[in-house]
């Protein structure tokens, strides 16, 4: 094997009203299974020490965590090079209970946006209230970026973590360098 | 002449003057200064043409509902047509032109057209052009293709760039005049995220110039300290030049804002659309003053009488030393009384009431020297390029002339609409006030949100209230209402200011003056200054029975100009109404629509342009094929490589020989765009049995199957090969394009009908880059990377298994789309390149070459093989296309199997798949119909079969082509006709579908 190459590999852009990066592979793992059942809770536990995240949330311990998807899937989020493991330590955790775990971690692309003008960036491109009060570390969104699915959270209030389909990373790359064109400030939300 | 004064001017700051063109006439300015307080400030009085007659025409307000002032701005890259005077604001360097003249404004060939002005009354057009049926075509479009239309279209590319954002708050405010400043301390107070947009520069709206005073202090000093208040307040968000463009279901609402249109310099967006969820929308738009219609009411120097009083108060401008006014209202006092108070000229107020006693407005000007002339009209006003003089009648009369006073400009009030367009653009319904003679929103009708309530408020001057006063308390009360039923709390101690109180007398409708007005009179009255409508035109529309408003507006054109009738609709309605012998309210209005005001294109389109116009998905690979000569196909949303064209060749000449390479040696494809589902669980055979037409649960693990997929209607929607991973877990394949749509095709099955499976599916497609390594020398190449076996004993054809080839971890399927000795290799997509260059430095001197989708169509077209798209458009059934192997006799059911026992789809002359071959060995044109005898019943050529798939085969030499035939199967060897479009017809005969290796003992070795 040689050594996984990111869709965009290390692409930055620093000139806007906030910074975009992309980022080195994570691991993600796209899981579907009853999120109510106890042994749901205790596989995440035992793959990556967290708990079950509520609706639109993430829970997230270091660079592991789990996010909430929809009412029946979820996405466990790990280093890249655990992967292995943790879908091994999930199939031992779902043991017969129907459920299903796979790696998507290639079909990702990573990006981070940076900055104090990080809401706006987001918010003149995907329909979520990105406001302070609606939108704030812990919770994640499953949305569109313009014309693509996306999905992101905070990593602290001036920090976003995005992820989208690798086969758009360079749209999404332009995307976000597009809406944090300098001059673009908004000036909408206020601490 | 129109020309600044030494005082007012209290939006301008006079230290900082600025210079613009003007159809290449350099002007200056102020700073604040509109285009058309500037172009007024130059005696500029004619800005442009009327669309129709090409009459002069000059600025008649000072808002977004001006109709006259429109101009073509900007140059090269920054060129935009149709850009209203009144609201664009004055920087230094602007550049603009008029429109719609030729070859001059001063001197315009096409105002012949008004002495035909006879000649060309409403429907002119449709009546006139209809014959002869040619000539419409090549004398009368082209002609009036040139001669109409305002702006010119834009010839460069935008240089400016544009976005969206989405912005939520509990209570959306429209409008930053008193009442939704007002609206917006009350809702702000309450706790309620609040959102406030104005569509100007500046706060206040027009109360700064209609005077009076709130709380004891001057209405400026009161707008300015409420400003700084809600500036304090961290939940309500101002924004001025941001005007709502529209209302639409959901609290849904766009806010368009200029950000660099008066500082085009400036970096940044020039625009910006604000997408706004509201909890509820307040609508403060306030009103617009109504012009009056009588002879000669478009020569320029006849205004607004608020607008002549706008530009006095706000930009210093006087638009003439004599100002006649002309009103049925008690507002256009205000302006007479300005201009005296200004130092300039008022020879009359001719008022067209009959009151029994002053009201103090009139007073007022009374005492001022002003001489009110009651119950009096203009007949006509004279001057062609600006106005000279008018003719004074009796209102009561036909128009006789009592006395002319020449004069400047006139000031015309036919009283106030309320902004009503906001309210209505969702279903908000109006009600007609018979005492301000105006249209004004329902309030126990407003547009209905999800819950059944109403999500939208009219507030203040825009929900019918005129006085200061009422103006604050309603939109005081409005905001309390909104925010209570929004779960907040006003404090008890925030109440509503209190105003000084005006007392007007009321308004009397007139709709037409004088009210006995002959034809003369009429036809030069106008109703819609930019659509050139007069009063005599909806007058004949009514008398030739175009009753119905929708119908009379688009006879007559009447508000279906750029300013969609803000000031020409109620009197036209008013005008139709009386033609009719009807009452207004039962005409009723034609029907608001978004935007407001016109918004630009660029807006709208967002970020969406240049490299971010559409996404484009890239493969693991792209960059490589990019640097290697890929000629590239759309494919949905994917770029996929055509063919990879080497220096100096042709895409054929690069097409034809893939094909010959990958038959005679190896080719490799990137395949990676074809989708890979996987479907998991204890029912994961039985939902796929009934997904698919043929049997996916006998299916062992390790093997794979073809199988065919069809819509509930019988239709064959995808194909591709499934493989059972283990005895829960398919993964299926999907044509590149029915990724997406088959996941989604599959979660609704799951979740709708068949919720009580227990099935997952996830999409998968994107996480591996998937390589077909295809021809003779297929396996050596494998070999030669070394690691699992892939001989025909380890890995049958129709096989797959997981291994590592050269250390890369991989699975392998062993399936053909091209009849070779082929496999299918799928690596985890950030390993895709390096597998990639590892197949390729393998392959070397095994003669691999990389090959595109064309090469790909041949292939399997010389296979006979089937392409979803191709050989189907969505009415094709699998038994079309012989492919009832591929249908399961065992299955009780399946989707679309009780489709396909319907009678038309047995009938057994449906159109049925067979080959083509041409007589000459050319090839046949794409799509090309095979014809029959005799005609149809609309008189066609009878048709009885088109191709499907067609292409020149280097394998064999010759066209080959496949193709839906009646009863075709039945007709082998049968020679048939193709008329092409280039007047040749083809000759082509039936034969089977399978040209090449129909054992398949190529690909089973």
């Amino acid at each position: 094997m040689s050594e996984a190459i990111s869709a965009l590999n290390g692409a930055v852009f620093k000139e806007g009203i906030a910074e975009i990066l992309g980022l080195d592979p994570i691991g993600m793992i796209s899981i579907r299974g009853d999120l109510s059942a106890s042994y749901m809770k205790k596989a995440l536990k035992k793959a990556v020490g967290v708990g079950m995240p509520g609706i639109r949330e993430i829970s997230l311990a270091g660079d592991k965590g789990v996010a909430w998807m929809s009412p029946d899937e979820l996405l466990l989020i790990c280093p890249y090079t655990d992967v292995a493991n943790a879908l091994e330590s999930l199939k031992k955790g779902f043991g017969d209970n129907h459920a299903l775990a796979v790696n998507v971690s290639d079909a990702r692309a990573v990006f981070r946006i940076k900055g104090p003008n990080t809401r706006e960036v987001l918010a003149k491109l995907a329909p979520v209230d990105l406001s302070p009060q609606a939108f704030g570390p812990g919770m994640i969104r499953r949305t569109r970026l313009a014309q693509v699915p996306a999905a992101f959270w905070m990593e602290d209030t001036d920090t976003a973590q995005l992820v989208c389909f690798r086969s758009v990373a360079q749209y999404v790359f332009d995307l976000l360098k597009t809406a944090a064109q300098p001059g673009s400030e908004v000036g909408f939300y206020r601490s | 002449m129109s020309t600044r004064i030494a005082t007012g001017g209290r939006l301008l700051n006079k230290s900082n003057a600025v210079s613009f063109s003007f159809n290449g006439k350099q002007l200056r300015g102020f700073e604040g200064d509109t285009l058309a307080s500037a172009l007024l400030a130059n005696d500029q009085m004619l800005v442009g043409r009327s669309f129709k007659y090409h009459r002069p025409r000059g600025v008649v307000a000072a808002g977004p509902e001006e109709p006259n002032a429109l101009v073509n701005l900007g140059r090269a890259g920054k060129f935009e047509p149709n850009q209203r005077a009144t609201t664009t604001e004055l920087f230094d360097g602007l550049n603009a032109e008029s429109q719609n003249h030729w070859p001059s404004l001063e001197f315009d060939v096409g105002a012949i057209n008004k002495y035909l002005s006879r000649f060309l009354p409403a429907g002119f057009y449709y009546k006139m052009f209809i014959h002869p049926r040619p000539f419409w075509k090549h004398v009368y479009e082209p002609i009036i293709r040139h001669s109409a239309g305002l702006g010119k279209a834009p010839k460069d590319q935008d240089a400016d760039s544009y976005e969206h954002f989405y912005a939520f708050c509990d209570v959306l405010i429209i409008g930053g005049g008193v009442a939704g400043l007002e609206a917006a301390r009350t809702a702000g107070r309450s706790g309620a995220r609040v959102i406030l947009l104005e569509q100007t520069a500046h706060w206040g709206g027009r109360a700064p110039v209609d005077g009076g005073t709130i709380e004891g202090t001057p209405v400026n000093s009161f707008v300015d300290d409420l400003v700084a208040e809600l500036s304090t307040m961290s939940n309500v968000e101002m924004r001025t030049r941001v005007m709502g463009a529209g209302v639409y279901d959901h609290g849904y609402v766009l806010g368009y804002e200029r950000l660099t249109d008066h500082a085009p310099q400036a970096a940044g967006p020039r625009h910006r659309l604000w997408r706004i969820r509201a909890g509820h929308v307040i609508t403060a738009t306030g009103a617009i003053e109504r012009p009056l219609s009588f002879a000669g009411n478009d020569i320029p120097g006849v205004m607004l009488a608020a607008s002549i009083r706008d530009y006095l108060v706000n930009y210093g401008v006087s638009v003439g030393d004599r100002t006649v006014v002309v009103t049925n209202n008690d507002d256009a006092y205000r302006t007479a009384i300005a201009l005296v108070e200004a130092g300039l000229s008022v020879p009359a107020v001719l008022d067209a009431r009959v009151l029994p006693q002053d009201s103090p407005l009139m007073v007022r000007a009374k005492e001022l020297g002003i001489r009110v002339m009651m119950g009096h009209a203009i007949s006509r006003v004279k001057g062609t390029k600006r106005v000279a003089a008018v003719e004074v009648c009796s209102q009561a009369g036909e128009g006789a002339v009592l006395e002319t006073i020449a004069c400047e400009a006139v000031a015309m009030s036919g009283g106030w609409a309320p902004v009503v367009h906001l309210w209505s653009h969702c279903g908000g319904k109006l009600v007609w006030d018979t005492t301000l003679a105006t249209f004004r929103p329902d309030v126990d009708n407003p547009p209905l949100g999800a819950d059944g309530h109403g999500f939208v408020t009219a507030a203040g001057a825009a929900a019918g209230f005129f006085g200061l006063d009422d103006i604050l308390h309603d939109a005081h009360a409005a905001a309390d209402g909104v925010a209570t039923a929004l779960g907040f709390k006003l404090p008890s101690e925030v109440v509503s200011p209190n105003a000084s109180r005006q007392e007007e007398a009321p308004l009397t409708p007139v709709w037409l003056m004088p009210q006995g007005a002959g034809v003369n009179l009429r036809e030069k009255a106008w109703l819609d200054y930019q659509n050139d409508v007069k009063v005599s035109d909806i007058r004949l529309a009514a008398q030739e029975g175009f009753v119905s408003v929708e119908h009379a507006k688009r006879y007559t054109t009447l508000g279906m100009a750029t300013d969609q009738g803000k000031l020409s609709n109620v009197n036209g309605l008013a005008t139709l109404a009386g033609a009719m012998n009807a009452d207004i309210p039962s005409v009723g209005t034609t029907t608001f629509r978004p935007p407001y005001h016109p918004i630009s294109m660029g807006s709208i389109g967002g970020e969406a342009r240049g490299d971010v116009f559409q996404p484009v998905r890239r493969t693991p690979m792209h960059d490589w094929h990019e640097a290697n000569g890929a000629e590239w196909e759309p494919v949905g949303q994917w770029r996929r490589p055509y063919s990879y064209n080497r220096p100096g060749e042709s895409t054929h000449d690069a097409v034809m020989r893939e094909v010959t390479n990958t038959r005679t040696k190896m080719g490799l494809l990137d395949a990676s765009t074809l989708g890979k589902i996987i479907v998991k669980g204890p029912d994961a055979g039985k939902f796929l049995d009934l997904l698919y037409t043929n049997m996916m649960s006998s299916l062992k693990p390790g093997k794979c199957r073809y199988g065919l997929m069809c819509s509930e209607n019988g239709f064959l929607i995808d194909d591709g090969v499934v493989a059972r991973i283990d005895d829960d877990t398919f993964l299926c394949h999907t044509t590149t394009g029915g990724a997406e749509r088959i996941h989604q095709h599959m979660e609704e099955w799951l979740q709708t009908e068949w919720w009580d499976f227990d099935v997952y599916v996830a999409n998968v497609t994107e996480q591996y880059a998937q390589i077909a390594v295809v021809g003779p020398n297929a396996r050596k190449c494998l070999e030669k990377l070394g690691g699992m076996d892939v001989s025909k004993d380890a890995l049958a054809f129709m096989e797959w298994a997981d291994g590592t080839l050269g250390g890369f971890d991989c699975r392998i399927y062993r399936i053909s789309f091209s009849g070779e000795l082929s496999y299918e290799i799928a690596v985890d997509a950030g390993q895709g390149q390096a597998f990639w260059d590892a197949l390729m430095v393998a392959g070397n001197d095994l003669g691999v070459m990389p090959y595109g989708t064309e090469c790909l169509h041949i292939l399997r077209a010389e296979k006979g093989f089937i392409m979803i798209g191709d050989e189907t458009d969505g009415t094709i059934i699998p038994q079309d296309l012989g492919l009832n192997w591929a249908i399961s006799k065992k299955k009780d059911d399946y989707l679309g199997k009780r489709a396909q026992e319907r009678s038309h789809m047995v009938d057994p002359n449906r159109w049925k798949l067979v080959g083509l071959e041409t007589t000459d060995g050319s090839t046949l044109p794409d799509g090309a119909y095979a014809v029959g005898d005799g005609v149809n019943e609309n008189n066609q050529r009878t048709m009885i079969g088109r191709v499907t798939s067609t292409y020149h085969s280097p394998t064999l030499g010759k066209g080959i082509a496949m193709g839906l035939v009646l009863n075709g199967p039945d007709r082998m060897g049968e020679v048939l006709d193709f008329p092409g479009t280039d007047g040749k017809t083809y000759q082509a005969k039936i034969v089977d579908p399978i040209f090449y290796d129909k054992e398949g003992a190529k690909q089973n070795v």
